[in-house]
Formats: structure tokens, C-alpha cells, sequence
């Protein structure tokens, strides 16, 4: 009898686990980065953001040469070949051809503090991860 | 206040008629709204931080013709006021009438016009002491410097100035009517086709300062911007000297690429890099120091690495209508190549 009154309890509460609605949380935590400065140093201009992507919250010009940023919190990819993560983006920032021989971004000459800030901007403007 | 109350101030005999006191809020709005826009003043581009004679005599005559104004404004506002709240006064009509109405008026514009008509002259000098070509394009300018005894020294949309030494612009226009105009340094001066107009600038400190064109040119005038940086004399005719060599050889095999994929691309049909190429029958802004630049495309992008790959593969998209293709066939490392090459051209 008990067996049968939790099994069926568990035939109630089993589906509940399946199908969870919310995908798994990424990593989107880059440590020692800080969005602020790094929304200052992408709306500066110095470095070309924007001049070559449509990044989210910095208004002006929206380039087209490389790919929209405005989801980019949620992608798995970092220019469709990096898995997606703080490292490799803080990485890939600092030397792009380094990573990926073929990309058109050039190596701006972000310090690596600033490569940090810039990353944890990404990351906090590019979308619900 | 509501409405009634405000009517009866204006209104002789009204039961509710209060006493001129009331005032008080004015003097504290207008201090406040000194107080504010005297920050509000200076800047690379503002005509109201001079930086030079001519900017220095504008500012000037427009402060003097503001306080003038300014009181001239108090004065016909108190004397239209007084009936309302004192009517009971007479005034002496003939003095207001002939004082007021033709003495005031001709004492005061009669000094104007005399001092006005002076200063202008302090805003032409003709002693200078260098010559600078300006020729205004769409939508960039193309700058010679006239080196004495060894020709013109070709650059484009950055100007340099001596600090304390009085500069003779000429000023051209290739297709349409341009207007030079450094708010900080100088009135505007228009650039017409088919004429040369000239006029004196000089810089009286050191400082990066920015211009614009000031005459309707075209889909992209808004985008027509020139840094202007002045330097010690001294600083300048290095600075020149630099200038006038012509592009070192690369160094890097990677710079060397980007000069062969600069060569092969077609650039050199517009754009001049002396010692690589000479630059050809649709001319465009010369790229032989443009490493060296603040700005890019007449101040439209900063410089840089990134901002040159964006702009050599998307300059319509950057700029619309303006004379540069984008080169958007170019493969990522070719543009790399291309952008990093020109950065290095320092």
C-alpha cells in the first residue's frame, strides 16, 4: 500500500525535474573586471569598438565589419570558434589573430585591465546568459 | 502666486494690488543661471575660451555688446514698468522722450561703431610669418605646409600650428563651398571654388583644439571636423621635419604585407603614402604620416589599429556618401595586415 502511495507521489513530482524551463547558468563572472570602466573604455572610441560592432548601451555609431555583441553573454561560442568563458574572452581580447589566425580583429592594445573591464561589460550588457 | 494675484499686480486701483517687493525669486534665478553657464564655457571648439588674437578680439566685442544690451534691456523694461506701479508719477517727458530716445541711442552706437570698426583691424595681420594651404574637399581637408626653401609638405586633415607665430591661411575649395572655421582660434572664413581667400590665425597657448566646417557641403558635412594642435615652435618644425620625409620601409613582414595589399588593392588610385606610391587622379587625404594622426577620416573615428581596419572595410557604412569604397572583400588578415601597416606610419 505505501508503495504503492509514494510511487504514486513520485509519478506526481517526477515531471517537474524533466523539461526545467531555465538553461544551466553560465560562467559570466570575470574577476578583478569592472563593467563600469569597461562601458567607459568601449564608449571611448579609442580602441574601435564600435566602429566595427553594434554593442548594446553605448549609443553612436554601429559598425558592421564584425558581429553584433547584443547577445553575447548567452552565445557558447566567442567568434564561433573559443568556448565562451571569462578566461578565454579576457584571452582573446588581449591578442585576437593569437587565438584565431584567420579573424579580421586586429590586437588594439588593451592592457590587461582593461581587456578584464571590457569583458565583464560584455558580458553584463550582452544579454541574459 | 495664482492667476487673479498675478493680474491684480498689473491692474492700478485692483483691491488685491500687492507691493513691487515681491521680486525677490529674480535676482536668484539669474545668479543661478550666471553661475551655471560660466562652466559651460570652455572647450576644444568654443568661441567663448579664446585661444588666439582673433578668437580673443570676437569674444570681446560679444561681451561688450551683451552688457550693453543687457542693460539697455533692464532700462526700457524699468521705464515700462513704472506706470504700473507708481502711477502717480510724472515723468519729465521731454527728457525721456529726447535723453532717452535720441541722445542714449546715438552717444552709445556711435561708440560702438567707432570701437567695432577699430578692432577689426587687430583681427588681420599681415606680417605672418608662415603659410598654410587649405584645401577644403568633400568631406576632408587637405593641408600644405609651405616649407621655406624646400617646397610643400602634403597632409591632410589635421593641422599644426606654431604657438605664439602669426599663420597665413589660403584658403581653396576643389567642388563646393567649404568654411574653415576654428571657434577657438579665429572667425570662419569661407573656401570657394575657383578663388582664393586668405586670412591670419595664431595660437596664443598650446593645446589641442578642434574645427569644423561651417558651410553646408554636402550628405556628410556634419562629419567634416579638423583637429587643430598647437605646438612650441620649436616642437613644430620637428614635427615638420617628420613630416616631410617619406614613408620608412617596413620592417615587419607583417608590414610588409599590408604595403603589398595596399599597392594591390587599388589605394594608391586616391591615396598618396610618399615613397610607396603616389597617390593618383581622384585624390584623397595623404596617408603618409597617418599613424601619426588623432583623428581619422576629418575626425570622424579616432586613430588606431581597430578604428583603421573598421573604417578601411565599412567607410560607407561609417560615413555615407562619402568618396572612400568600403573594402569589405578583404580577408582578416589582409585588413590586419593593411591597418597595422598604416598605424605604423607614424
Amino acid at each position: 500500500m505505501t508503495a504503492r502511495w509514494a510511487a504514486g507521489v513520485l509519478m506526481l513530482v517526477a515531471p517537474a525535474a524533466c523539461g526545467d524551463p531555465s538553461p544551466a547558468a553560465h560562467d559570466r563572472n570575470v574577476i578583478g573586471g569592472d563593467a563600469g570602466r569597461g562601458r567607459a573604455i568601449v564608449a571611448s572610441g579609442r580602441y574601435g569598438c564600435t566602429a566595427c560592432h553594434s554593442i548594446p548601451g553605448i549609443g553612436g555609431v554601429a559598425g558592421i565589419v564584425g558581429p553584433p555583441l547584443d547577445s553575447f553573454a548567452r552565445q557558447n561560442f566567442i567568434a564561433g570558434q573559443l568556448p565562451n568563458t571569462p578566461a578565454m574572452l579576457v584571452r582573446f581580447l588581449r591578442d585576437p589573430p593569437q587565438l584565431i589566425t584567420r579573424t579580421g580583429m586586429p590586437d588594439v592594445g588593451l592592457a590587461p585591465d582593461e581587456a578584464r573591464d571590457v569583458a565583464a561589460y560584455l558580458y553584463a550588457a550582452g544579454g541574459t546568459p | 502666486m495664482n492667476v487673479a494675484d498675478a493680474a491684480a499686480r498689473f491692474i492700478p486701483g485692483h483691491p488685491r494690488r500687492r507691493r513691487a517687493g515681491s521680486g525677490k525669486a529674480a535676482p536668484a534665478v539669474a545668479a543661478a543661471v550666471i553661475a551655471l553657464s560660466a562652466g559651460a564655457c570652455d572647450g576644444p571648439q568654443s568661441a567663448l575660451d579664446p585661444a588666439g588674437p582673433a578668437a580673443q578680439v570676437v569674444d570681446q566685442l560679444g561681451w561688450v555688446m551683451w552688457s550693453g544690451i543687457a542693460v539697455v534691456l533692464v532700462l526700457v523694461s524699468v521705464t515700462m514698468l513704472i506706470p504700473f506701479f507708481r502711477p502717480d508719477v510724472r515723468g519729465k517727458r521731454r527728457l525721456f522722450l529726447w535723453g532717452g530716445g535720441v541722445v542714449l541711442p546715438a552717444v552709445s552706437l556711435t561708440a560702438l561703431l567707432v570701437w567695432s570698426s577699430g578692432i577689426g583691424e587687430e583681427m588681420r595681420r599681415p606680417d605672418a610669418e608662415l603659410s598654410i594651404t587649405v584645401v577644403g574637399r568633400m568631406f576632408w581637408w587637405e593641408i600644405q605646409y609651405e616649407q621655406p626653401g624646400s617646397g610643400v609638405v602634403v597632409s591632410a586633415n589635421e593641422l599644426h600650428l606654431p604657438v605664439g607665430k602669426t599663420v597665413e591661411i589660403r584658403l581653396r575649395s576643389e567642388d563646393v563651398i567649404h568654411s574653415f572655421w576654428i571657434p577657438s582660434l579665429a572667425g570662419k572664413t569661407d573656401m570657394v571654388p575657383g578663388r582664393e581667400n586668405r586670412m591670419t590665425i595664431e595660437a596664443s597657448r598650446p593645446g589641442v583644439y578642434r574645427g569644423q566646417c561651417a558651410e553646408f557641403c554636402g550628405a556628410q558635412h556634419a562629419l567634416m571636423a579638423l583637429p587643430v594642435i598647437a605646438v612650441a615652435p620649436t616642437e613644430f618644425e620637428t614635427w615638420l621635419g617628420r613630416q616631410a620625409q617619406p614613408a620608412r620601409p617596413p620592417v615587419l613582414p607583417f608590414h610588409q604585407r599590408g604595403r603589398e595589399a595596399f599597392v594591390s588593392a587599388g589605394c594608391g588610385e586616391c591615396h598618396a603614402v610618399r615613397g610607396v606610391i603616389a597617390g593618383g587622379r581622384d585624390p584623397g587625404p595623404d596617408l603618409t604620416h597617418v599613424g601619426s594622426r588623432l583623428a581619422l577620416a576629418a575626425g570622424t573615428l579616432d586613430g588606431g589599429v581597430g578604428n583603421l581596419a573598421a573604417w578601411i572595410a565599412s567607410a560607407q557604412h561609417l560615413k555615407p556618401g562619402n568618396a572612400m569604397p568600403s573594402f569589405d572583400r578583404l580577408d582578416g588578415p589582409t585588413l590586419r595586415a593593411m591597418a597595422d601597416w598604416l598605424e605604423s606610419l607614424e
